[in-house]
């Protein structure tokens, strides 16, 4: 039996937890573990500088941008950044996050230009607005297209669940 | 100056120095763009002064489709995204969720979805080979690469019972043993497909054409590729040795011995060079897993309802293309993903076109863009 991917029980302290502490500084709201992934939790007004930081850190060496997810939160947007460094075999995650009627959160795309199309269907799905992002037209859905197919609010009549909770 | 007026040609004066610019769009129905992939380029004489992509035009909303499907039952839409690399991606999925469930996975599942997926890499890259040939202009590769392509099929339809939409993996390991005599059949197999790979040599790699037509084109700085997020056998070929494979180990790929291929300059014909010199190192993979192929059970024990706990996970693998990663959220409790993201490497390889065609000719943007090897079901997703 091989146990594959399965994260390590319990999940040792990260030996760039500090440094990224170091970092993000006040900026921090929490670092914490999803299985054996660090965390960190910035707010939306901070998360360019602590990336831009991160990136920047010879230690850290964060300039791969592996995914820019966008998470519903009913009552909030999350962004969520997992960079990788590969010079060093760190990892990190960084969320942030947006109310849902005033959703904007500032672009990355001046620390890593393989943001654009990340946010840009998140524009297109979530209606989450990156500010200063340099063209926020649409790129998954066509032009008109009415309502953020990717929210849980938006309906979706044809859809079957078979079981479940 | 770009102008997006729809399927005509459209030229665009300057008022004050009289110089035109001619925009024309390429696509979505065009055969050089692989798919349904669109741009808008923007040319000065022969030279593409901009570039424009337009994708979405195969948007299924699988993500989205996803959070009302059991866990179970995603694989089949993983199937559908990248689908001339099928079981590399549900591997990825499965391995995402037997971490978040904390599933253990029997060895000998573990070597079947191995062997089947470098062997789908095999076909991916044999894919490629074929249809860069007529991008290029020549007509055998896809002949050769279409042959030893099926013979790989054959293999798959023998074990899945399916050419292409496999759904075969399973949350804890496979859906069923393989057949007698796949063993003895895949080792014929790669004899010949070793066969294949020489002849390979005589129809591009060593074509004095082909090597005029791709060499020099389509290469940006390593630095600019990282910062685009391209990764696979583009990024390899700019010199930087990032296989997830290696960097970040997962499966058995740790006892495994093979090297990375990289290339030096990153133009087109580095690119395929990487991608042939993959087709080797996938051969050898395969050999040495066949020899070590274990017995015991093809599926662990696993729920059959599955809950995943609270949490999120990150799971990336190696695809043919490069570093497909899923974004698992679960909010506890539930048979469904609460949220499903997909980091296709083809729709973060695209970011970077525009930067590698611009300035370029017009007759280089096709072969740049076939070097890409792009699909556009998983851009789309």
């Amino acid at each position: 039996m091989t146990t594959g991917d399965r994260p390590e029980e319990p999940a040792a302290p990260s030996p760039i937890e500090a440094r990224v502490r170091e970092i993000a500084g006040d900026s921090a709201q929490s670092v914490d573990y999803s299985f054996d992934e660090l965390q960190l939790r910035v707010s939306r007004e901070a998360v360019v500088d602590v990336c831009a930081a991160l990136k920047s850190d010879p230690e850290l060496d964060f300039k791969y941008l592996r995914c820019l997810s966008v998470v519903d939160w009913q009552d909030e947007l999350e962004a969520v950044y997992h960079l990788a460094s590969l010079s060093h075999p760190h990892k990190l995650v960084i969320k942030t996050r947006a109310p849902i009627d005033d959703p904007w959160i500032p672009t990355a795309i001046s620390v890593w230009m393989g943001a654009d199309w990340h946010e840009r269907e998140g524009h297109d799905l979530f209606g989450l607005e990156f500010r200063g992002h340099p063209d926020l037209s649409p790129l998954i859905l066509y032009e008109g297209f009415e309502g953020f197919p990717g929210r849980k609010s938006y309906e979706m009549p044809e859809q079957v669940t078979f079981y479940g909770d | 100056m770009v102008t997006d007026s729809g399927l005509s040609a459209n030229i665009v004066r300057d008022p004050v120095t009289e110089q035109a610019e001619l925009s024309i769009n390429m696509g979505p129905q065009h055969p050089a763009t692989h798919g349904v992939f669109r741009m808008v380029l923007t040319l000065d004489g022969e030279r593409v002064v901009d570039v424009y992509p337009h994708i979405g035009y195969l948007h299924r909303g699988s993500e989205r489709l996803a959070e009302g499907e059991n866990f179970q039952q995603i694989t089949t839409l993983f199937d559908r995204l990248d689908y001339v690399a099928n079981f590399n991606n549900e591997w990825v999925y499965v391995r995402a969720v037997e971490k978040a469930m904390g599933v253990d996975v029997p060895e000998r599942a573990d070597y079947i979805r191995l062997i089947l997926s470098e062997l789908n890499r095999i076909a991916s890259h044999l894919l490629f080979y074929g249809t860069y040939g007529l991008d290029t202009g020549a007509m055998n590769p896809v002949m050769l690469g279409f042959r030893d392509r099926e013979r790989i099929q054959q293999i798959f339809e023998g074990v899945t019972g399916a050419r292409m939409m496999h759904n075969y993996f399973r949350i804890g390991g496979v859906k069923e043993d393989l057949p007698d005599g796949f063993v003895p059949a895949v080792r014929a197999l790669l004899d010949q497909l070793k066969v294949g790979y020489e002849e390979a040599r005589g129809t591009l790699t060593e074509s004095e054409i082909f090597i005029e037509r791709t060499a020099g084109i389509g290469a940006i700085p390593p630095e600019d590729l990282l910062d685009y997020g391209v990764t696979g056998p583009l990024l390899r070929a700019a010199g930087i040795d990032y296989d997830i494979r290696k960097a970040d180990p997962y499966s058995i790929y740790e006892e495994l011995d093979f090297r990375v291929p990289t290339g030096q300059t990153g133009d087109c014909y580095d690119r395929y060079m990487v991608r042939m010199l993959e087709i080797e190192q996938s051969i050898s993979i395969v050999a040495q897993a066949l020899d070590k192929l274990p017995d015991g059970p093809f599926l662990g024990r696993v729920p059959r309802i599955l809950r995943p706990p609270e949490g999120d996970v990150y799971v990336h693998g190696e695809n043919p293309r490069g570093d497909l990663g899923v974004y698992l959220v679960s909010s506890g409790g539930t048979v469904q993903p609460y949220r499903l993201k997909i980091r296709g490497p083809s729709f973060c390889n695209l970011m970077a076109l525009p930067a590698m065609i611009r300035g370029s000719y017009l007759a280089d943007a096709t072969v740049i863009l076939g070097s890409m090897d792009i699909v556009l079901g998983e851009v789309d997703r």
